[in-house]
């Protein structure tokens, strides 16, 4: 068997209209996983001690799990608890939760990253916790850290395709009926590979713009 | 509760299955990692671009679309793996290429210095890498392996997609047979966790046995 192009024409439109599910669902999946894991991260480093410790147990344990698995979960376990979520929106909100985790890592970095100083600077001017945090601290921590947000937003992008596992049409669940239609997985499923190999290729470019913009995390400001 | 206790013996025959596979892509992933980073930036132009090329493919593209092309696609090539060689192998050279990027890092992370130094004792470019850096770079190499590790555990979890019964194919059979979701799932998610913490805990003295005798860990000055 040899590779098909003109199949793989035909197939190119449908392919193409489940890259854009796909998309979808890592752009609004990158959403919740930026605002949840800037609040982990602002909790765990300013919230009382108990409430710190759960949300770090909450990051580890999530980390140290299979997304699969997290994919799952949500999807069986969310209309028993009476919570009807489309499949797409379960998607969307197990990548955000399970990436949320690593951004407040990431975050975590940056603010440690903010010298001791500049929270005594603050409160010696009267600032408020809230204060302090918006107007001094997560301005100085957050553009150093934009450049290693991006490396997971590809890593989220390269994780979409599970969502398949919970028949969301995405590319890949896409290339599979596809293939399973017609008995050629070859055309459909190299397809998928090439697309993903453009976007993440394209998209590591312009984290190495962002990192000569911000410079990289660790290296001094 | 007793009920969840029976459902154990059966979750931790699917647990061998997924250590068995974590262990031996590992195994294929060290292998791979060392020969393509060093292949990268020390082979002769056509070997460090096949590196090159194999590390770009497998991490610019997603682990569940590979472990599909070699299970669906490469059959119709003629070439017939079974699962579980598919499964190996496809995670090994995903985890590889990662792993790569960790070996070419480190060892250009090593100072200059360090060569020069290896040089004037007589040493040849072989032997100051065999001799004087790379112990000096694998140091450094162990912690961003951990992490890897982990991720390879996590990934495994994606077999389940390809028939293999893992401890995430054989959640989903005690699902459906007994549909106690949740405490399946929590059940799955605690293996999978205290796995990982295995691999850290391992990491953690694999880490101090090779940092005996030094000054100081790693590359820091």
């Amino acid at each position: 068997m040899t590779f098909d192009w003109a199949y793989a024409a035909a197939i190119l439109p449908a392919l193409l209209e489940g890259l854009v599910i796909t998309v979808q669902a890592t752009a609004l999946g990158m959403v919740v996983a930026l605002t949840l894991g800037l609040a982990m991260a602002v909790v765990r480093q300013g919230g009382p001690r108990w409430l710190g410790w759960s949300v770090g147990q909450f990051i580890e344990f999530v980390r140290s799990t299979p997304l699969l698995i997290q994919l799952y979960f949500l999807f069986y376990v969310l209309p028993e608890i009476g919570v009807a979520l489309s499949p797409l929106a379960t998607g969307i909100l197990a990548l955000g939760v399970h990436y949320a985790a690593y951004c407040a890592e990431v975050y975590r970095a940056g603010i440690n990253g903010v010298s001791r100083g500049q929270w005594e600077a603050a409160a010696s001017l009267g600032f408020s916790p809230w204060q302090t945090w918006r107007r001094v601290v997560l301005p100085q921590a957050l553009p150093p850290v934009i450049p290693a947000l991006g490396n997971y937003l590809v890593a989220m992008f390269k994780d979409t395709p599970l969502l398949s596992a919970i028949t969301v049409m995405e590319v890949l669940q896409v290339a599979k009926i596809t293939g399973a239609e017609s008995f050629r997985y070859l055309e459909p499923l190299t397809l998928v590979g090439v697309m993903f190999l453009a976007l993440s290729l394209a998209a590591a470019q312009l984290i190495r713009g962002l990192e000569r913009r911000f410079g990289r995390l660790g290296r001094a400001a | 509760m007793t009920d969840s206790l029976a459902m154990l013996p059966l979750l931790l025959e699917g647990l061998r299955l997924t250590l068995q596979i974590t262990v031996l892509a590992a195994v294929l992933a060290l292998v791979l990692a060392i020969v393509a980073g060093l292949a990268r930036s020390y082979a002769p132009r056509p070997l460090a671009w096949l590196a090159a090329t194999y590390v770009e493919i497998f991490r610019g593209t997603s682990a569940l679309i590979q472990l599909f092309w070699f299970f669906f696609a490469l059959p119709l090539l003629g070439v017939e793996l079974g699962a579980f060689v598919t499964a190996v192998l496809v995670l090994g050279l995903n985890s590889g290429a990662y792993g790569a990027e960790v070996v070419r890092g480190a060892i250009g992370a090593v100072p200059r210095g360090q060569w020069e130094a290896a040089t004037s004792l007589g040493y040849g470019r072989l032997g100051a890498l065999r001799r004087v850096v790379f112990p000096q770079a694998a140091l450094a190499m162990v912690p961003p392996a951990g992490n890897l590790a982990i991720e390879l555990l996590k990934n495994t979890a994606l077999v389940s997609m390809i028939t293999l019964s893992d401890l995430t194919f054989r959640a989903q059979i005690l699902r459906a047979e007994t549909l106690r979701t949740v405490e399946i799932f929590i059940l799955v998610l605690v293996l999978y966790y205290l796995a990982a913490r295995f691999i850290t805990h391992g990491m953690g003295r694999l880490e101090r046995h090779l940092a005996r005798g030094r000054d100081h860990g790693g590359l820091a000055p």
